[in-house]
């Protein structure tokens, strides 16, 4: 008699009757705690044979289920890839059940997955092209869609949602008044400390009044209000009708005849352009209060000076200017915050994504239509 | 033979701040059965099997999975959750996964498989709900009838020894319910799985349920407990023969 091997365990046994003849008899309860364990165990048994035929005995088995398919399914994919017969016998009822669920009989587990195939570049460029095509297309139709409805608005002023408006400007507005003040506070305190230190040089302290409140005014004031807006609101729109989006909300509301841009995105716009301005001036407020804070307890200045002279350096054209910038800025950031969360598709991380493109978005507005303004400005 | 209890809930409570939803309520489950838990929509379905699995805290009485109280352990009861799957009623799935990659999750964490044994048994688990070929499919990318059942199968991953199943069949057509319906047998017979299913639909608890618990809303409490094809004609409650029978509720 041939040398006939043998190897076992608690779960398996396996004797080799005749050359490349084995049998496997395998035990007890095959599920997830053993069956890494088996087909570790069984592969090196397997694969280091040259093998004609391979059967697995069952009849001890009394528990399996899909982990134990699948030892079954990767020592038949071994068998066939040495192209030697596999068969199972001794299957009990609630086994054949079990692989009858998994269709263990089929050979398309041997098939390879159908694998998703990079396109080549060509396909790359054209499927970008198209899809920024198509974001140019929805960024101009939202534009004119919040135009016309702003005008619809204004001939039905009974169709604006009123409470949704007044909850939008007190989470804008008042809630962001905290952080706007106290930045604009430092911001004014360090402008007039670090250009104190050049105007002391010709005894010209008071100028520090007049740099702080047109620095602050005219150009500083509006896009620190607007850039703390961005992070606040603008993502927050975003992220709202993002998620209104994915969750078909939206289409909801489409359904029920509203006009989503007049339900959603109108008031979130007019709220932002009410307040922002409001919020600017707070911050060009407390931004001189900073500076007067430095120039009254560093540089010897007198309250009073401080004031006039900042009073005589600032004129009405001034002050409206800074707040009509912050007035542009309001409307890009809201209307930009609502174009993401239309174009929103997909699942959570793209709302995240909606979020994030809408404040760096915002921010790039707001710094390109303040440069504009400036150009604007020097050619008066 | 009386086959034992594997979860006991005991003197359940259960509030939302301070609406009361289930009041004092108190049952088993038992090895290896399929328990139906019905009732009307709102009377607290849901809310009974997030406090069943956890989620919730209950706000008096005693929840206990496999002889561990997961009430008193303060969130600490991962040995439960390793026992326990889930299908929740918005199935759930991670939208930024592909179907397979959200069964997969969980079959990398607990078990030593090799990756491309894990391949294959996502494939298994895919196919025992028909959902072959749609491995690399977002969930955003597929029916809610197909979400319901990857998330059955993501569910199904680690073969638990208790399965949860809030509304299987709500959303499927006919005869994808049936299939549903038969996947839960055969997976209750084949791996012997404790199944606690929510449902409404008349025929699958008909066919599915060995014992039924309905909750009622206006007592909050069980109103009926058995076996619903003796229920359907001899309780002595007239909303549950009227709930068996679709009949409307008389208004007067
Ligand atoms: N997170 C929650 N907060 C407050 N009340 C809730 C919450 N979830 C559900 N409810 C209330 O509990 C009751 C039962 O809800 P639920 O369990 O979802 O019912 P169902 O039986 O339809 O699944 C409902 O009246 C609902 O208003
Ligand atoms: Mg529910």
């Amino acid at each position: 008699m041939t040398k006939s091997k043998q190897l076992s365990s608690r779960f398996y046994e396996i004797s080799e009757k005749e050359k490349g003849q084995i049998l496997i008899l395998l035990k007890g309860k095959i599920d997830i705690k053993n069956s890494a364990y088996l087909l570790k165990e069984l592969t090196p048994a397997i694969k280091g044979n040259a093998l004609s035929s391979l059967v697995i005995d069952l009849g001890k088995v009394d528990y399996l289920d899909d982990f134990g398919a699948l030892v079954l399914l990767e020592t038949k994919r071994l068998v066939a890839e040495q192209k030697g017969k596999f068969s199972i016998v001794n299957v009990k009822d609630n086994i054949k059940g079990i692989l009858s669920l998994v269709n263990f009989e089929s050979n398309e587990y041997f098939m390879p997955l159908k694998k998703y195939t990079r396109p080549n570049i060509l396909v790359h460029l054209g499927e970008s092209a198209i899809q920024n095509t198509d974001n140019i297309r929805f960024f101009i139709s939202f534009l004119g869609s919040v135009i016309l409805s702003f005008i619809h608005v204004c001939l039905h002023p009974k169709d604006l949602r009123i409470d949704d408006t007044i909850t939008y400007m007190k989470k804008t507005g008042v809630d962001a008044l905290p952080i706007v003040a106290l930045i604009s506070f430092l911001l004014g305190l360090v402008m007039a400390f670090t250009s104190s230190l050049q105007l002391q040089q010709f005894g010209a302290n008071i100028y520090v009044a007049s740099l702080v409140s047109i620095a602050m005014v005219s150009e500083l004031g509006p896009i620190m209000t607007a850039i703390v807006v961005a992070g606040r609101s603008g993502s927050a729109f975003a992220a709202e009708i993002g998620t209104m989006k994915i969750s078909e909300e939206i289409d909801a509301l489409f359904t029920m005849g509203f006009n989503t841009t007049i339900f959603l995105a109108v008031p979130r716009i007019i709220a932002c352009i009410i307040v922002v301005p409001i919020l600017t001036l707070f911050s060009d407020l407390f931004a001189i209060s900073g500076g007067l804070m430095v120039g009254v307890f560093m540089l010897d200045l007198s309250t009073t000076s401080y004031i006039n002279q900042t009073m005589e350096t600032l004129t009405l054209f001034e002050v409206m200017w800074g707040l009509g910038k912050s007035f542009v800025f309001a409307a890009l950031i809201a209307w930009i915050g609502c174009l993401r969360g239309f174009q929103t598709r997909g699942g959570a991380d793209s709302v995240g994504n909606a979020a994030t493109s809408a404040v760096v978005s915002s921010i790039f507005l707001i710094i390109l239509f303040d440069s504009i303004f400036a150009v604007l400005r020097s050619y008066w | 033979m009386k086959k034992q209890a594997i979860i006991k809930v005991k003197n359940l409570t259960a509030q939302y701040g301070d609406d009361v939803i289930l009041d004092n309520i108190s049952f088993d489950v038992f090895e290896g059965e399929i328990l139906v838990v019905l009732g009307s929509s709102g009377c607290g379905k849901s809310t009974l099997l997030r406090h069943m699995i956890g989620l919730d805290k209950p706000f008096l009485g005693n929840i206990i999975i496999d002889g561990e109280n997961i009430t008193s352990s303060d969130g600490l009861y991962y040995n439960v959750l390793k026992k326990i799957g889930v299908l929740f009623q918005s199935s759930a799935l991670f939208g930024s996964m592909t179907l397979s990659e959200n069964i997969a999750l969980p079959i990398k964490e607990y078990s030593d498989l090799s990756k491309s044994s894990i391949i294959n048994l996502v494939r298994m688990k895919l196919c025992m709900v028909n959902l072959q070929g749609y491995e690399d499919y977002l969930p955003s990318k597929i029916s809610g009838g197909m979400k319901k059942r990857a998330g059955l199968a993501r569910a199904l991953a680690l073969n638990p020894k208790i399965l949860f199943l809030d509304e299987p069949t709500a959303g499927l057509d006919p005869v994808s319910s049936a299939e549903i319906d038969e996947l839960i047998l055969l997976i209750n017979k084949s791996i012997g799985t404790t199944m606690v299913i929510v449902t409404h639909a008349l025929d699958s608890i008909l066919n599915v349920a060995q014992r039924i618990i309905m909750l009622d809303k206006t007592t909050k409490s069980i109103i009926a407990e058995g076996d619903p094809r003796y229920l359907k004609d001899h309780s002595k409650n007239v909303s549950v023969r009227q709930f068996f029978n679709r009949k409307a509720k008389i208004r007067i």
